[in-house]
Formats: structure tokens, sequence, C-alpha cells
């Protein structure tokens, strides 16, 4: 009862703690997204150019562990540069870069697995390779990506703990100020647990609706009748629905 | 039209007037055109040419070579050797310098409107409905207004006999009026000529004889030339003005419709024929 009381107590601290962690998932994930898109595209054109520009980026930020990207842009940018970025912005930063680069090869391969007979549709239809990407290829590609995305961005949430070790005072930075305070350890890391477990439970939710969505774009699963509780669980796919004869 | 309806005995670029259909007013014209996959040839030295406004049914056993004509014209492969021509200019090809070279990207996105393709697989887009099928092409290729890109889509669809299909979603047609779909969305682009490959081999018994209606009344309204690959010999009999058997990458025989079915004189046509119709 105590350690209730004591979380309830604390929780105004936790929330802030969670809300900076919130703010550090959406700005690393936005970049990562467009990252992954820009260069996953780019690696899936068939010009070596664009593609070996891709394999860069993607084995030089898959290759660099996530926490020394992050130390090198808080502490080692500055003496390098004299450019001083905002912890929180280094730590979106690094993270970004980091996951962008595992994003990237799911938009490309998402892409390549696009059916070779769409392509000649539009190719029948004399589109632009602009024209294809956006109207054909990159919508088929969508949903394939989401399931993978939807993992991505919940290792990004969870991978935004370390930058509490650059100072920034996320969810995990106040369960260790909690902690060294107070000595109740026990309570200051099972409140933390808990958020982190919430935070994650809202983006699945979040990212299995991207996904159902993106099934009846494509006439996947049949459009209306599921309410937001079949959220609960995975999306099934595969069967063909509503063919008539 | 019947083909004797075409001079002969005039040159069109590279080619002498033959029994093949080569003449100076061709529309289409194969030059001595070989394609290799590999170590296999699938078009041997192949000659042939196709009037404005003229049908032409491509038939042969399977691995003749019939679909990578179409193939080919709809620029999904590239030529090994030789040229082909569209209205008098290089299609394959373009000229640069005093040569010329394989057509470039950017050269064929000017040209490659004017032929339309129809598959055997339909090959509709799924993430779209009917309607935006039909008119994405013609808004984004061909510049037309959404108003009116959509009331074109709208009059092809009952051309087609389908609507009250418009809002649908592709999956939840069947495969024939799927393929009316797809023969509606290469109509949309206005082409000049329209490659329809197998388009009723992949339905089931019951739905092709919609499809063959349909492109029956395109054949009667339109002066839209047609090269069209398919076992239905009822239908090509119906609407071509040619029939070419293929075989080996060549053509074994060619002649009118009523020539190639009720007389065919090689023994090639005569044994593939047969086949046809004892599998039908």
């Amino acid at each position: 009862m105590e350690q209730i009381n004591f979380l309830i107590e604390r929780l105004p601290r936790f929330l802030d703690g969670a809300w900076v962690t919130v703010q550090l998932t959406i700005g690393g994930a936005a970049l990562a997204f467009v990252l992954a898109m820009v260069f996953g595209i780019m690696g899936s054109v068939g010009h070596w150019l664009p593609r070996a520009v891709s394999t860069i980026y993607v084995e030089v930020f898959r290759g660099i562990a996530a926490l020394v990207l992050m130390f090198w842009m808080a502490y080692a940018l500055p003496i390098a540069t004299g450019f001083q970025l905002e912890d929180r912005f280094a730590a979106i930063l690094a993270l970004g870069l980091n996951v962008g680069a595992y994003g990237a090869e799911v938009v490309r391969s998402s892409i390549n697995a696009v059916a070779k007979s769409q392509i000649e549709a539009t190719v029948a239809l004399n589109f632009s390779w602009f024209q294809r990407m956006r109207l054909v290829v990159v919508p088929q590609a969508w949903a394939q990506m989401l399931p993978t995305f939807g993992n991505l961005v919940i290792e990004l949430m969870k991978a935004t703990a370390v930058a509490y070790l650059i100072g920034v005072a996320d969810l995990a930075a106040v369960a260790q100020q909690l902690r060294e305070a107070t000595g109740e350890t026990v309570v200051a890391y099972s409140g933390a647990l808990i958020l982190y477990y919430l935070i994650a439970q809202v983006l699945i939710l979040g990212m299995r609706l991207l996904e159902r969505r993106a099934n009846r774009k494509l006439g996947r699963i049949p459009s209306g009748g599921q309410g937001l509780l079949s959220l609960l669980r995975a999306p099934t796919i595969g069967t063909k629905v509503g063919v008539a004869k | 039209m019947s083909p004797s309806d075409t001079p002969e005995n005039t040159t069109a670029p590279g080619v002498d007037g033959d029994a093949a259909g080569h003449a100076a007013n061709n529309l289409i014209v194969f030059d001595q055109v070989v394609k290799r996959f590999g170590d296999l040839t699938v078009l041997d030295h192949l000659d042939f040419g196709v009037a404005p406004g003229e049908r032409v049914t491509l038939i042969g056993p399977s691995g003749s070579g019939k679909t990578t004509i179409l193939r080919l014209l709809m620029t999904l492969e590239k030529v090994t050797e030789g040229h082909i021509w569209v209205d008098g200019e290089p299609f394959s090809h373009m000229n640069k310098g005093s040569g010329m070279v394989p057509a470039s990207e950017n050269y064929l996105r000017a040209r490659r409107k004017r032929i339309g393709m129809v598959f055997q697989q339909f090959n509709l887009f799924p993430n779209m409905s009917v309607r935006k099928n039909i008119m994405e092409a013609p808004v984004n290729v061909l510049g037309l207004g959404k108003d009116e890109a959509s009331q074109r889509a709208e009059e092809l669809l009952e051309l087609v006999g389908l609507g009250d299909k418009i809002d649908a979603h592709p999956t939840q047609l069947s495969g024939g009026q799927q393929q009316r779909v797809a023969i509606a969305r290469a109509l949309a682009m206005r082409p000049e000529i329209l490659l329809l490959d197998e388009v009723t081999s992949a339905l089931d018994p019951e739905l092709v004889a919609g499809v063959l209606d349909v492109l029956r009344e395109v054949a009667e309204t339109t002066d839209i030339t047609m090269l069209c690959v398919t076992h239905e010999m009822g239908f090509a009999r119906d609407v071509s003005h040619r029939v070419l058997m293929f075989d080996k990458g060549q053509i074994a025989e060619a002649g009118h419709p009523d020539q190639i079915f009720g007389d065919p004189k090689e023994e090639r046509t005569k044994s593939f024929l047969k086949s046809v119709l004892e599998s039908q």
C-alpha cells in the first residue's frame, strides 16, 4: 500500500518522463521513416549510383551502436565542430539514423516484392518512374512494410531509454533519479516498466490500425464490421474475400 | 479490310514487300528481329508488318514466340537484333548521329502511349478502385482533367458492361469482370494499337464469352490496330483480317483466317489446329 502511494505521489514525475520518452519516440520514428523511405527507394532503383548511396547509408548506420552514436553527437560533435546539439535532438538524430538504416532495408525489400506484372501494367500505361512509384509500387509495398515497421518503432521506443545517459530527462532518467533520491528501487523501476509497456501497447495498437487500413485498401480483408477490439490481435490476411464468380 | 488491300512491292524501312504483309504504309514493321533469352532463340530473324487498322491474330504452339512479339512492342522486352518500326519511326531504337542506338526511356515515353496492352492475368492495380484503375493513366500520363477522365471511365465501363462496378474494388470482381475492366483501362488511353495477350486464357470457361463479346464490339466500332495472341479460334476467325501461324520463332504460314482455318497449306499449321480443336 505504501508503495502504491509512493507511485501515485510520483505519478506526475513519471508522466513527465514518459512524455519525453514519447517525444523521443515520435521524433526518432519520424526521422527514421523519412530516411527509410528515401534510402529504401534509392536502393530499389536500377542505376548503380543511388543504389550505392543507399547501401553506404544502410551499412554505416546499421553497423554503429545507437548509444555510441548518441554519445558522439552529444560529446564528440561539440569538440570536433564547436557545434552543440540539444540533448534531446542528439538522441532523436542518433536513434533516427540507426533505425532508419534498418527501415531502409524493409522498404527496399518490400518494393522489390511488388509483383513484376504490376510493373508491366505501369509500363503498358506509360507511367513515368515517379508515377509508377507514387501510384502503384509504394502503396502496394506499404502493407508489406507495416508489420516490420511496427517492430522497429517499438525497438526504437525502448532504445530511447539510453538517452538518459546523455542527460535527457526521459522515463528511464526519472526512474533512476527516484531510486537514487528515495532508495525505493523496486517501485521506481516497476513504475518505469509499466509505463514503457503501456507506451508500447499504444504503438502496437496504432500500427495494427494502419496495417488493417492498408490491407483493406488492397482488398485483402473486408472493409467495415470489425471493431477496435479486433486490433488486440494481429490481423489475419491471405484469404480472398468477396470474389464473385 | 483484307490483306489484298495492302499495296505490295513497295519499300518500308529496310523491308521489301512480301506476303507476310510488308508495305510502305505499315503501322508496325518488324525488320529481321531476333530475340534470345540466353541460349534460347525465341524469335529468329522475324520480318512482318501490320497495316493501320488491321487486326492480326498470332497463333502457334507455346514457346513459338507469339507473346514475345507483343512484349517487344510494349517495350517490356528489348530486341536482341534487328529493328522494330512504328509509323515509319524507329521504335526499338532511336537515331543518334548517323547510326541507331537502343531507344532510351525518354524516347519511349514519348511514343509508347500509342500502344495499349491487355494481359493474361489482368494486372489491375489492387490498391485502387475500378474507377481509379481506369482514370490514373489518362490523368497522369495524358494530362486529362479529373472530371473528363472520370467521365471517360464511366463511358468505357458502360461499353464493357460494368457500369455498376465503377466504385467496386478489383478483388470484388470475377476474373471475367476484371479482364473487362483491364480492357477499359487500356482503351482509356485511346491507343492506336491494342495488344491482347491471351486475354481469356486465365478465365473460367463460362466467363470467356463475355470478354470476347466486348473485344468483338471494340473491333467492330473502332479502327484500332489489334495484335492478338489467342487460342480462341472462333474469335480469331471473326475479328481478324489476317492470321499468322508461328513456329520456332518464325512465321510458318500467313493468310486470311478463312484460308488458315479452312484450308491450311503447311503441315505444321494443320497439326497445330488439330491439337487445338481436340483440346477444346
